[in-house]
């Protein structure tokens, strides 16, 4: 035969991956630098289809990197930037060392630093791709901004975090690209609409953090670096794309407006214009200063069939999205001081209505308590101290619903002291069959323009429907149960007679009056489909008859836990009702 | 002011020395020429005296150097605290008395001190070289140098003179009592202090005493001293007109450095060389940001193609809201289990609570780790793009004819065969469809007219029975049944009487036959008396108990099954006709379970546990092994075409061959849920059924076509159910009606149903 004898893992799907210490080894690189590669270059591990073949027969759990990954990882200029970065340290640490303050002085002069912009444009090759993944950018720094400005992290970092969100909001203010809202226990969270894409992110409470101690912050610092570049490029392109001015400049009316004679105990001369921006209450400037955009109108083409219903619905669903636009428009907000400022600063003035505050709590006020024209003073307190009688004193969650439902709601529910209706997720859109909780329905038919008037007789009804529904979930079953029974009574039937005919030696005739079989042809072609589904569900083949099972249980779980949450609900109802009862009684 | 214990020994000589001080020092204002003379005298006057004398004035000249103490105390002063002192003699004059001696002594020695301080200005002027000397050392008339002087404790001297001679002790008669009286009585007591290395008490001066108290309180020695003297600025912003030296200035300042020339040239290399970068200028494009995507090229190639994006956080639900519904909130029970759960297990990974009001709403604990958790997943999680089967379920249901279409079938339960106590383990359809033999686990066989259901007679066979086997020949009426050991061939006579006659004729026909075969292990015998009228005619008796019995097509061959793992003879077959037996295998594989003869052609199916094994009977071989695909195979039937065989096992399943096909069987059915027991096919209808353990019968459509390209088409059309199970067991036997879409089944529960 002759011939090299062939050997083990040389060829074939081991070829492709190699393990990270190898990637490391390969590319001369200390673990957190490769760590910091990774991150910054967006490359992750890959899972094996056959881990033992990559393995090497071996089965210890090991980490693989595809090495097509680490070979583009050898090209990357910022490696050795790293190992410039290595070196510097060594030397800066033999400088003190040595106590030679002036050679600690020149390096730290020298020191390396690298830029992220080529990555940045590498990863995202174009402007839609990097909007598509800014979710995570902006809840890192919009975590980050929040963060003290001591330990944990740089304060230039902290400082750039923040900026970049003020921008950020302030251009989906310009925008007015906010879609929903949604107040969680975990924080506040905002989607909106850039160029088409849908972008979430989460605010948390304006609180101090409790620094856990399991978290390497070096890995978030590293992402936070990234982050901040892109969402800084994307702020740029996103303000050019309004014609606003980057970075962004107050309106110069605003900015008149805004200027205080005590400007300098508030802010330090050098912040006192990121804090303006962020209150968020002006405009911003700019580059040609146009009074108003006119409305593209969307050209008319002509369709046919189905593509003309398309059509209608596009159009309907932008009607109804300039229409949230303007959803506070002439509308004006008072906050009152223990509301989250930033938030509902933010929010309503994304949806054209005018904010204030009181003075003593943020800069950027633009009116006082005091205005005659306020029409909404958002108090979260039991009882407001001062009411004024022209304006409605609400509780915050009102302008968030309103938002999410898309009409201005009524604000009986909202009322100070009042307990507040459920404060739904925006997100969740309910498909047929799932749970749909009754205050959302009752939100739809507000959509729909109907009254809320009858809302007794809609409850009513709906729970008619959610039983009828539950019937026939069980119908199936007790069919079959029911054929049985047939078929056992007529036994039974034969067996009593023939007792009787055994113990007494005369039958006791009697004849009874038989009773017309009604059938019914509807119920009968009913159950012959049924069967035929099961004969065709016999003659599955074992792998299809597995997926239909998982797929039926997966659906039958679904039905399960709407049943369970909607029997819950009206526990909690009944509950509720006597309770009112007794204290009515 | 060592002097004094010098002094101690003889007052004479100090005597002298007063006068001689006194005398100085009226002159001392007046003339200062005399003064030299007065030291000469002085050294004069030495021999004179003892040698102490010369010691103490020796001492004196070094206390010049002693230091500031000394040199600030007056002889005015000093006499004036002498006249102190005297004055306190005056007042407590008695008390004194008794230290008359002491204190003269002192007095002399405040003398000797006013002598010695005008002795040192003398010096002073004379000795100018010492002017500078400003060491600080105590008066070393004493030798001893630095020690300790516990050292000369036991001793009566302390050190040495210049001349070698002993320095004694002052005599010391002092107890503590005499110090204690001394404290109590002499009011100079607190101003008087030990010096050790003399060992004498000294009393200081109102001056020294002062002094002591300003150097506690930190001030300076000095009454006259200014600390707060305006400075004057040696150095000032102010340009003098002269220079603040007069020096010439270097003849290096003029000419240029070498060294400086050498380090010049070194960093000038190092530039040059590159070594040494010049200082960065600051990169402010760091942190500036611009329009990255400009030029919008696609000449920048995507990653390659396994390059996946991160998938994004799934959105909140209802129940993250701070204000949920309230059936979103957990009930006790469902708290408890969430605190169970493992953190992985948790369906949510947050308790959903709610707040009345948003101000209520406290930080989330939690936001930090989640984020980093987001951030560990993005970076070390393999991703992996999973196929989502976005399937309608209904579209995985295989479109079958429907039922309706393939009729006729048996659908219903018609009637309902009772009167047999046992499970009936077999029954069997006479060739003309008219009567149906069954045999029970009671011991008796018995025939029904299977229109009507009634039991047209019922023979005892005295054991259970295993299997009944109608002949399949119409022009005989004869039935087999197995028990036991024995098979017994019947003849019911319920046919007319041409069949009957015929089948007499058959079991009588070849009487002499048996005589040939005597030697076999078979034994054939006639019955006699009460069993001959019940219609059993023969006897086979086996030499193991048989378990089936199977006729040929043409009704004269019949095989029974003994099933023996070791044996090789577990397969007879036996010809009625001509009463012989024969063992047509020479040896046997495997536990035979079941065997039939083939319907058109000579070949013998035997089914072993696992396979079926066809032989062919002329050339005596095996021709096939169908593989089952099956643990433990039940039963078997053949198609009555002769192509096709279905095989039940007790692992539910049924296995459709295709003899033409492959020895692989063509169809696994695996309808049933429990063992299945029977199967049959229908002699005339494309149907089949099994019987199965869990109480159904299910029947099949089974078309075979005559094209061999097509495959046969196998629908379940109806599942029978109606037997009631009994002791684990359900249907055991399944039979059609030969010429009827009609199916018999016999159950454990005693009864033989009829579905039409």
């Amino acid at each position: 035969m002759g011939g090299l004898q062939k050997k083990k893992y040389e060829r074939g799907s081991v070829t492709n991956y190699i393990t990270r210490n190898k990637a490391r080894k390969k590319l001369r690189l200390s673990l957190p630098d490769f760590r910091r590669l990774c991150i910054l270059k967006g490359i992750y591990p890959h899972e094996p289809k056959h881990k033992k073949k990559v393995n090497k027969g071996s089965t210890a759990p090991r980490t693989f990197y595809l090495i097509k990954d680490i070979r583009f990882l050898l090209h990357e200029p910022i490696v050795g930037k790293f190992r410039d970065y290595k070196v510097f340290v060594r030397k800066l640490k033999k400088a003190y060392g040595k106590t030679e303050w002036s050679a600690v002085e020149r390096l730290r002069e020298n020191k390396p630093t690298y830029k992220l912009d080529h990555i940045i444009k590498e990863r995202y090759p174009s402007f839609i791709d990097a909007l598509r993944d800014i979710d995570d950018a902006l809840c890192m720094c919009f975590l980050f901004s929040t963060f003290a400005r001591t330990g944990k992290c740089h304060v230039q970092t902290i400082q750039l975090c923040r900026r970049l969100t003020v921008e950020w909001m302030n251009y989906v203010v310009a925008a007015r690209a906010l879609r929903k809202v949604f107040i969680s226990i975990k924080g506040i969270y905002y989607q909106a609409e850039v160029m088409g894409q849908l972008i979430t992110w989460l605010v948390p409470y304006q609180f101090s953090h409790d620094h856990p101690t399991d978290v390497d912050y070096r890995v978030m610092a590293t992402f936070t670096e990234l982050y901040t570049t892109l969402l800084g490029f994307i702020n740029f392109r996103l303000y050019h794309s309004l014609n606003l001015l980057y970075p962004p400049k107050l309106d110069s009316k605003a900015e008149c407006e805004l200027k205080e004679e005590n400007e300098e105990d508030y802010a330090l001369n050098s912040e006192c214009y990121l804090e303006k921006l962020s209150a968020l209450s002006a405009s911003l400037a700019r580059m040609v200063s146009s009074a108003e955009e006119e409305e593209a109108q969307l050209d008319q083409f002509p369709v046919e069939g189905e593509d003309m219903e398309k059509l209608e619905a596009r159009e309907r669903e932008q009607k109804e999205q300039e229409a949230q636009k303007k959803l506070f428009d002439g509308l004006k907000f008072f906050l009152n001081r223990e509301v989250p400022r930033e938030s509902l600063a933010f929010i309503i003035r994304c949806f054209g209505g005018e904010v204030s505050w009181d003075k003593s709590v943020c800069i950027g006020s633009t009116y006082e308590v005091t205005e005659e024209t306020i029409t909404h003073h958002i108090v979260d307190r039991p009882n407001a101290s001062t009411q004024y009688i022209n304006r409605y004193y609400i509780q915050p969650q009102w302008v968030y619903d309103c938002i999410n439902a898309k009409i201005v709601l009524p604000v009986e529910d909202y009322f100070l002291g009042v307990t507040l209706p459920p404060h739904l997720s925006p997100f969740v859109e309910e498909k047929e069959g799932d749970y749909m909780p009754p205050e959302k329905v009752k939100i739809m038919a507000l959509q729909r323009g109907e009254k809320p008037a009858q809302e007794q007789e809609d409850e009513e009804e709906e729970d008619e429907d959610e039983d009828e529904e539950e019937e026939e979930d069980d119908n199936d079953d007790e069919e079959e149960d029911e054929e049985e029974d047939e078929e056992e009574s007529e036994e039974k039937n034969l067996k009593k007679m023939e007792k009787q005919r055994s113990q007494g030696k005369s039958l006791q005739v009697k004849v009874t009056p038989g009773k017309m079989k009604v059938e019914n042809p509807e119920r009968l072609e009913q159950e012959e489909k049924a069967e035929e589904k099961r004969l065709a569900i016999m003659m599955m083949k074992k792998k299809e008859k597995y997926l239909y099972d998982k797929i039926m249980f997966g659906k039958k779980r679904k039905i399960r836990e709407a049943n369970k949450l909607t029997a819950k609900r009206k526990a909690h109802d009944d509950a509720e009702k006597a309770n009112k009862k007794k204290t009515r009684k | 002011m060592e002097e004094s214990s010098g002094n101690m020994r003889s007052s004479e000589p100090t005597a002298a020395m007063k006068k001689v001080r006194e005398k100085t020092a009226k002159k001392r204002s007046k003339e200062e020429e005399e003064e030299e003379e007065e030291q000469i005298f002085n050294f004069k006057d030495k021999p004179a005296g003892k040698e102490e004398e010369d010691e103490d004035l020796s001492d004196s000249e070094e206390s010049v150097f002693s230091g500031l103490e000394d040199s600030g105390s007056d002889s005015e002063e000093d006499e004036k605290e002498s006249d102190d002192n005297d004055d306190d003699d005056d007042d407590d004059v008695t008390a004194v008395e008794s230290k008359q001696p002491k204190q003269t002594e002192e007095e002399e020695e405040k003398e000797e001190v006013v002598g010695g301080v005008t002795e040192r200005e003398e010096e002073e002027k004379k000795e100018d070289e010492y002017e500078h000397d400003s060491s600080d050392e105590e008066d070393i008339r004493n030798t001893v140098g630095n020690i300790p002087m516990e050292w000369y404790k036991d001793f009566p001297h302390i050190g040495y003179n210049l001349d070698g001679k002993k320095i004694f002790k002052p005599i010391r008669n002092k107890d503590e009592l005499d110090d204690f009286l001394d404290k109590m009585e002499n009011p100079d007591y607190w101003r008087t202090v030990h010096d050790k290395q003399t060992g004498s008490d000294i009393v200081l001066s109102d001056e020294q005493v002062e002094l002591v108290n300003r150097l506690q309180k930190g001030q300076f020695g000095d009454v006259n001293f200014n600390e707060y003297q305006p400075s004057v600025e040696f150095f000032s912003s102010d340009v003098m007109i002269h220079p603040v030296t007069n020096r010439p200035a270097d003849k290096r300042s003029f000419i240029p450095s070498l060294i400086e020339k050498e380090k010049v040239s070194k960093l000038v290399h190092a530039i040059k060389m590159g070594w040494i970068k010049p200082r960065r200028v600051e990169d402010d494009t760091r942190g500036r940001f611009y329009d990255l995507w400009a030029g919008e090229d696609s000449s920048i190639l995507g990653r390659h193609k396994m390059h996946l994006p991160a998938p994004k956080i799934p959105l909140p639900g209802h129940q993250e809201s701070y204000n949920p519904p309230p059936e979103y909130l957990f009930t006790e029970e469902e708290l408890a289990l969430w605190e169970q759960q493992d953190a992985s297990d948790r369906k949510l990974p947050f308790v959903p609570v709610k707040f009345s009001s948003l101000r209520q709403v406290p930080a989330f604990s939690r936001f930090i780790h989640e984020r980093f958790e987001r951030c560990l997943d993005l970076y070390l999680c393999p991703r992996q793009r999973k196929m989502r089967v976005n399937v309608n379920p209904e579209d995985l249901i295989p479109k079958l004819p429907k039922p309706k279409d393939l009729q006729p079938f048996p659908t219903t339960q018609s009637l309902v065969y009772r009167g047999h106590s046992g499970l009936v383990r077999s029954i069997s359809v006479s060739p003309s469809g008219q009567w149906l033999a069954s045999g029970s686990d009671d011991g008796s066989v018995r025939f029904w007219e299977v229109c009507s259901s009634r039991c047209m007679k019922t023979v005892q066979v005295g054991g259970a029975v295993k299997s009944v086997a109608w002949n399949p020949n119409p022009s005989v009426c004869l039935l087999a049944v197995a028990l036991e050991s024995v098979v017994l061939i019947l003849s019911p006579s319920l046919a007319d009487r041409q069949v009957v006659q015929s089948s007499e004729r058959l079991l009588s026909g070849q009487p002499e036959a048996d005589t040939s075969d005597a030697a076999g292990p078979v034994i054939w015998s006639d019955t006699e008396g009460e069993e001959l009228n019940q219609g059993i005619r023969l006897k086979i008796q086996h030499p193991k108990a048989v378990h089936q019995v199977a006729w040929h097509a043409k009704g004269d061959y019949l095989a029974s099954v003994m099933p023996d793992h070791s044996s090789h003879l577990q397969v007879l077959i036996h010809q009625l006709s001509r009463r012989r037996s024969q063992n047509p295998f020479r040896k046997n594989k495997g536990l035979v379970q079941c065997v039939s003869f083939h319907p058109v052609r000579p070949y013998f199916f035997v089914a072993t546990q696992r396979s079926v094994r066809i032989y062919n009977l002329v050339k005596q071989e095996m021709t096939k092994k169908l593989q089952a695909n099956s643990k433990w195979i039940s039963s078997m039937a053949v198609h009555p075409g002769g192509d096709h065989v279905i095989c039940g096992s007790y692992d539910c399943r049924l296995s459709w061959f295709d003899l033409d096909l492959s020895t692989k069987p063509y169809k696994m059915l695996r309808h049933h849920k429990k063992a299945v027991r029977g199967a049959a096919y229908h002699r005339s209808y494309p149907l089949f059924a099994s019987a199965s353990d869990d109480g159904s019968v299910i029947v099949c459509h089974g078309t075979v076509y005559n094209d061999l390209m097509q495959n046969p088409l196998i629908v379940p059309v109806k599942v029978l159910r109606g037997h009631v199970i009994t002791h684990d067991l359900g249907v055991l036997d399944v039979t059609f009606h030969p010429t009827q879409p009609w199916v018999f089944s016999s159950g454990a529960d005693a009864t033989i149903r009829l579905f039409t």
